[in-house]
């Protein structure tokens, strides 16, 4: 064939992905006696194999290929489908996906663990079936000497093998070029002239070919229409006449059934865990390099998305060419309809916007997919006994912001089912059921997504945090300090209150990383947890990354944003709650807290008028806990702004986050409310450390202008 | 007319289209423009548009040269004053003040920078010979941002290295 192959390389990738996550999900809520879960778990595993034997990713055939021939016998119900059986099943998935994986970035795979996996597969396979055809038994075997071998090739096609576009032909030519071949028909099958239908196949074939080539190569040419044929090959050496699958077998196989047989249920359960804490370790060492991958890649957009957005751009083009026909030869008293035009304009160009936003918004259901494996594997790895509950899954979120939130949620489940839920035995004494229950939830709340991971657990021992963090040093033993700031405690770096260090986590290394990606996303966690009923974790994130609330403030001739986001009210400065304290630091008293005051006029070194503390504009903007007032000229609109990078033609600016264009054309600089206060603080420390008496260094000089 | 008129007229139409061509084709074209009085010339493939002033967006805390973002398009610009930047002259900005918007395709990206001057005056054609090493002596430009000088006449125009230029991150080291 002439056809570059190569090129449809993604598409098979992403179907292949696609295709294991169906697996998987089905695999999970298989239930006994579910011909159809088993039918489309078959038909993923199918068109896998057939799309890897195309591209040649030989590893990934061979190894689905076993995995389908279980899954066949499980179709045709020669086979119960055991809680075991769907165990290695699952496993198996992985595997798959660790072959392709290694087949699409060319690199090495965890050979051990599919070897493993390989191997469990084939014992399964061995203990139920006698009657493995030959086709299978082959096929097992990879290792072939290229020395010329003689094979017998018995080829029965069904009758509607030409329906399905498949030709004889093709696949005799293919072999033609392996070596010499001789073809004899068998037309015993032949119907009378008057019973035969044109389009039906009647003949078989018995093929004898003498080639270098392996028997997985002349498989390979059967490929597509293997389900739809009877097919046996043998091998006939020249000096043993022996039939191939009885000479070749591995030592591994032949030695391992008879002890399998006797040991196989303990056996497997052991080697179960090992597989279930490999996997673990493997997830932690592979996740870097699977995000690096993730952030190229296509996206699927429904029709009626696209339909719309065509729509859009109709009416669009109507609205243009009525505005400039009102152009042409324009007079004052058509002013009404151009205002009207315009309208019209704004209207469309919001809509546009709001469809275009929303081809990058996917169901959070693809950052859910993942955790029912998760915590079936989590619940069988703890021995508690649990369920996932999972609501909200078609609430839609941002492609980019999905990809990074995958991680921390990963993280905040591990932790529900480590630290939140009891053990059974904790469960019923405290009157609870012996199932915990850890639900995840999705729903917009005013242009943000929530997410909650909320589990009937054991709740959070405020105690315990709060003695924890006095040992570490990071609060005082008499801090009175609130539930939630308490519970804040929970993401300082290194903090972590599990008695016992488990793999699943309790390193404390994690919740200040998981805060971390959520606060990157500009969006914040908050914590709820009653003793003994269990706890909360709510993540708020933005809808999308590229588009922000923002309020609009003047400082002297420059106009900036401040994420709405971030902000805690904008009030006045009353004269009698400004102090002065600790050597000329302005604070302002605002209810209870004590709120620096920072003037951006001066962080900036702009140049404005306003620069008196007495009744100015402040704005309290809070991250990391920290409240600080910024110091504005004057507050303008607040509106939704487009994110540009100042990084792609400029550099990172301490203190702001991008650059948006304004309705009139111009630039505007977006404030990076946490590098700003990190900013004030650097600032803080370089004043202390200089001497009173340098008068010139910029910090004094700000000073004087303040008295 | 005729064909007599017709004969004499054909040569001298052909000369013209000989021009041309040559014109088009001699050597690798550079834009040239003034800094104060003196000439500097860049590669004319990674112009990108010139522009007249236009006040820029100040960028908090950046250096003198930087005089700030503009929206081309929809990108966001960084403006930088050469003469500023290379010590040159009066930064004042007037009508004939104009920016040299300049792309560099680098490996991975490419970035686009307004460069403020004070007038763009010439596109020069340079066989690659002709671009001589400028000598060390050093005036207020540092030699990373020189690749040559060119003769033009009895002057001498500096040809700028482009990709330093644009390298704005190692500006500030420089400095």
């Amino acid at each position: 064939m002439s056809v570059d192959l190569s090129q449809f390389i993604p598409s098979f990738l992403e179907e292949s992905f696609e295709g294991l996550e169906l697996m998987e999900s089905s695999l999970l809520n298989l239930q006994p006696g579910d011909h159809e879960s088993i039918h489309s778990i078959f038909r993923a595993a199918h068109s896998i194999k057939g799309g890897a034997g195309t591209f040649g990713f030989n590893s990934v055939t061979e190894f689905t290929h076993l995995v389908e021939t279980l899954l066949d016998e499980m179709r045709d119900g020669r086979r119960e489908v055991a809680p075991n059986d769907v165990e290695i099943l699952l496993t198996s998935v992985d595997c798959m996906r660790l072959l392709i994986e290694a087949a699409r970035d060319d690199e090495d795979y965890d050979q051990e663990k599919v070897a493993q996996t390989t191997k469990k597969l084939e014992q399964t396979l061995s203990v139920n079936s006698d009657d493995n055809s030959t086709v299978q038994a082959a096929s097992e075997n990879s290792e072939q000497t290229p020395a010329m071998a003689k094979y017998n090739i018995h080829f029965v096609p069904e009758h509607n093998l030409a329906k399905t576009g498949n030709d004889p032909l093709f696949l005799f030519s293919a072999l033609a070029e392996l070596g010499e071949l001789t073809i004899k028909a068998v037309t015993s099958e032949l119907p009378a002239l008057t019973d035969i239908d044109p389009q039906e196949l009647y003949l078989s074939w018995n093929l004898t070919l003498t080639t270098e080539a392996t028997i997985e190569e002349i498989q390979e040419i059967f490929e597509w229409v293997e389900d739809e044929c009877e097919l046996k090959i043998t091998q006939i050496d020249s000096d043993k006449t022996t039939n191939k699958d009885v000479s070749n077998e591995e030592p591994e196989q032949a030695d391992t059934p008879a002890s399998v047989t006797t040991s196989q249920s303990s056996d497997n359960n052991v080697e179960q865990v090992n597989v279930l804490s490999e996997r673990a370790s493997k997830e932690q060492t592979a996740k870097p390099k699977t995000k690096a991958k993730a952030e190229v890649g296509s996206i699927r957009v429904g029709v009626d998305k696209v339909d719309n957005l065509i729509n859009l751009v109709g009416e669009l083009v109507i609205t243009q060419s009525m505005l400039s026909e009102l152009g042409n030869d324009f007079q004052m008293d058509k002013i009404e309809r151009l205002t009207s035009g315009l309208e019209q304009l704004l209207q469309n160009t919001k809509e546009l916007q709001e469809s275009v936003m929303r081809i990058r918004m996917l169901p959070i259901s693809f950052a859910f997919n993942r955790f029912p494996r998760l915590v079936h594997d989590l619940a069988i790895k703890t021995g508690k006994a649990m369920e996932l509950v999972i609501k909200g899954e078609q609430t839609e979120l941002d492609k980019t912001v999905m990809e990074q939130i995958g991680d921390p949620l990963v993280h905040l489940v591990r932790n529900a089912v480590d630290h939140g839920i009891e053990p059974a035995d904790v469960r019923l004494a405290n009157g609870k059921s012996e199932k915990g229950t850890i639900s995840l939830d999705a729903y917009h709340q005013g242009g943000n997504i929530v997410i909650e991971i909320s589990d009937d657990g054991g709740g959070i021992n405020r105690q315990k945090v709060f003695a924890k963090a006095v040992e570490k040093g990071i609060v005082e033993p008499n801090a009175m300090l609130t539930d939630s700031q308490v519970f804040d405690l929970l993401f300082e770096p290194g903090f972590s209150t599990a008695d016992q260090v488990t793999d699943i986590s309790g390193r404390g290394v994690g919740m200040d990383v998981v805060k971390r990606n959520i606060q990157s996303l500009g969006g914040r966690i908050q914590v709820e947890s009653t003793e003994g009923k269990g706890s909360c974790f709510k993540v708020h994130l933005p809808l999308t990354l590229a588009i922000l609330d923002g309020q609009l403030v003047k400082v002297g001739s420059e106009t900036y944003i401040i994420p709405l986001i971030s902000i805690v009210e904008s009030l006045q400065v009353d004269n009698d709650l400004v102090n002065r304290v600790s050597g000329d630091m302005a604070l302002y008293r605002l209810r209870d807290e004590n709120v620096p005051i920072l003037p951006v006029y001066q962080m900036f070194g702009l140049k404005t008028e306003y620069t008196s503390i007495d009744n100015a504009l402040l704005v309290v903007v809070e991250a990391d806990g920290q409240k600080v007032g910024l110091m504005v000229d004057n507050l303008l609109a607040q509106q939704q702004v487009v994110i540009k990078s100042l990084k792609e033609n400029y550099q990172q600016v301490v203190g702001i986050s991008g650059a948006t264009i304004l309705g009139d054309g111009s630039v505007a600089m977006i404030l990076d409310i946490p590098g700003m206060i990190q900013m004030a603080l650097a600032h803080a420390q370089n004043k202390r450390h200089n001497t009173p008496h340098n008068e010139t260094s910029l910090e004094n000089t700000v000073i004087g202008e303040y008295s | 007319m005729d064909i007599q008129d017709l004969a004499t007229d054909i040569p001298s139409q052909g000369e013209h289209a000989v021009e041309g061509i040559e014109f088009i084709t001699s050597g690798e074209q550079y834009l040239t423009f003034l800094l104060a009085s003196e000439q500097y010339a860049v590669d004319i493939l990674c112009v990108e548009e010139i522009r007249s002033w236009e006040l820029p967006t100040k960028i908090p805390n950046s250096p003198s040269y930087i005089k700030g973002v503009i929206n081309m398009r929809g990108i966001i610009v960084p403006i930088v004053d050469l003469r500023v930047k290379f010590n040159i002259g009066e930064a004042s900005y007037h009508e004939t003040t104009v920016v040299i918007v300049l792309t560099y395709q680098a490996e991975e990206a490419s970035r686009t920078i307004g460069f403020v001057v004070d007038a763009v005056s010439d596109v020069l054609n340079v066989e690659a010979t002709e671009i001589k090493n400028s000598p060390s002596f050093g005036g207020s430009v540092q030699p990373q941002y020189v690749e040559g000088l060119i003769n033009v006449g009895k002057s001498v125009v500096t040809l700028l290295n482009v990709e330093s230029l644009q390298q704005v991150e190692k500006h500030a080291l420089n400095n």
